[in-house]
């Protein structure tokens, strides 16, 4: 479970958001919203501890991250605008690392059925177009089933409709085995009419 | 190591300014065998500075930054570890070429032994100290000058330490002293510059 108190953020200056408090329990679908600039990145950033808010607290399971550290890290997988991908390694490389670096334990095939799965050719990263850099991480999200909190920044930004079926299939089925899932869009997805909305633009 | 060029070009510069130097003064032996010592240091601080700013760039740039800080493992000890890939790369390559370059500085064969330890116990405490000016000048304009300014005068110590030690032999005395300092200054940096360079780290990516 995880709770937002009383979220402030201020940003060279301006203040994007002020007061906000939520929380997000297992099973939990919840989409960000709000026009460009109004801090969607920043709220998720926030969310999983790259980003330290002006005011209030982040708690997961009743403590606050801070405290965590990598034991909040371990539950959580974020995927940002920044694919966090090697250009000069092939997409399995990148992912396997992933995998090391988060510290789950795969097996070769599963890695290699994940990213067929999303159809991504094995070829160095540099060579891969957009949407297919896309595929290769949220690749990840195959491999993180036991990861109980999953923050999307922009999933289906630069898919192409099956791929982006595919991606919200993924998420429909973490959400069916208690997992939740804090995620931001601008396509109109099917996931959206289940997903409880934070509006950032009200705020 | 996709990048095979990325590790040639510290050692090549480390070369090339070495070599500079004695057809730069001309070859008069006694010249270059009082400044050897220091210029084969100072050669080496330069070389190592060259690949700080590639340290973390790269992963900064494409978000691999973020996902280390959010990481299972403590960020201190990822750090540690990318410290250690570059003294791999950067360093220790210097440690194993240094005596060929001592060569050219007519330096006396025991002074091999010591120049090579001084650079063996000196290199880490660079790419150590080094990873903190990188982790600090993350996404700012002009990052690789800043690192420079912000780190050589850090190096001072290094420099004295690691030159006086091969000057010290040469002149007959023992240069135990400066080695043990020089592996003070290496365990001191290994214990607190991961952890400043987990701090410099979070502040870059927020």
């Amino acid at each position: 479970m995880l709770e937002a108190q009383g979220l402030d953020c201020e940003r060279s200056g301006r203040t994007l958001f002020r007061g906000l408090t939520f929380s997000v329990a297992g099973g939990d679908l919840v989409r960000v919203a709000g026009p460009n600039g109004s801090g969607k990145t920043s709220l998720l950033r926030i969310l999983c501890g790259l980003l330290a808010p002006t005011q209030g607290e982040v708690r997961w399971r009743g403590t606050p991250i801070l405290r965590l550290a990598e034991e909040y890290s371990r539950d959580l997988v974020y995927i940002g605008h920044a694919s966090a991908l090697k250009d000069d390694l092939t997409p399995y490389e990148n992912l396997d690392i992933a995998c090391r670096l988060a510290s789950v334990q795969v097996e070769r095939e599963a890695l290699v059925r994940a990213l067929d799965a999303l159809a991504v050719p094995a070829l160095p990263v540099r060579k891969l177009s957009q949407g297919q850099r896309r595929r290769a991480a949220l690749a990840r999200l195959l491999l993180s089933r036991g990861v109980p909190l999953w923050l999307l920044d922009e999933p289906f930004a630069a898919l192409d409709a099956a791929a982006a079926a595919h991606a919200e299939e993924l998420i429909a089925r973490h959400l069916k085995a208690g997992g939740s899932v804090v995620y931001t869009t601008h396509q109109q997805a099917a996931l959206d009419s289940g997903a409880r909305v934070i509006d950032l633009a009200v705020n | 190591m996709r990048r095979r060029s990325d590790a040639a070009t510290a050692l090549l510069f480390f070369i090339i300014v070495a070599s500079l130097f004695p057809l730069g003064v001309g070859a008069e032996p006694n010249q270059l065998r009082a400044i050897g010592p220091g210029v084969i240091w100072v050669a080496a601080l330069l070389s190592t500075m060259l690949s700080l700013g590639r340290l973390f760039a790269a992963d900064y740039a494409d978000g691999t930054l973020e996902q280390l800080a959010l990481g299972a493992a403590p960020l201190g000890v990822v750090v540690a570890a990318k410290a250690i890939a570059h003294w791999l790369v950067a360093g220790l390559p210097l440690v194993v070429i240094a005596p060929l370059i001592a060569l050219q500085y007519d330096l006396e064969r025991p002074l091999y032994g010591v120049l090579a330890a001084s650079l063996l116990l000196g290199t880490p405490v660079l790419s150590l100290i080094g990873a903190i000016g990188a982790a600090l000048t993350l996404g700012l304009r002009g990052g690789g000058v800043l690192i420079s300014l912000l780190v050589l005068p850090l190096y001072v110590p290094v420099l004295i330490l690691g030159a006086g030690s091969v000057a010290m032999a040469a002149a007959g005395l023992a240069p135990s002293g400066q080695l043990l300092l020089l592996a003070a200054l290496l365990v001191v940096s290994a214990a607190f510059a991961p952890w400043a360079v987990a701090v410099a780290v979070r502040i870059g990516v927020e």
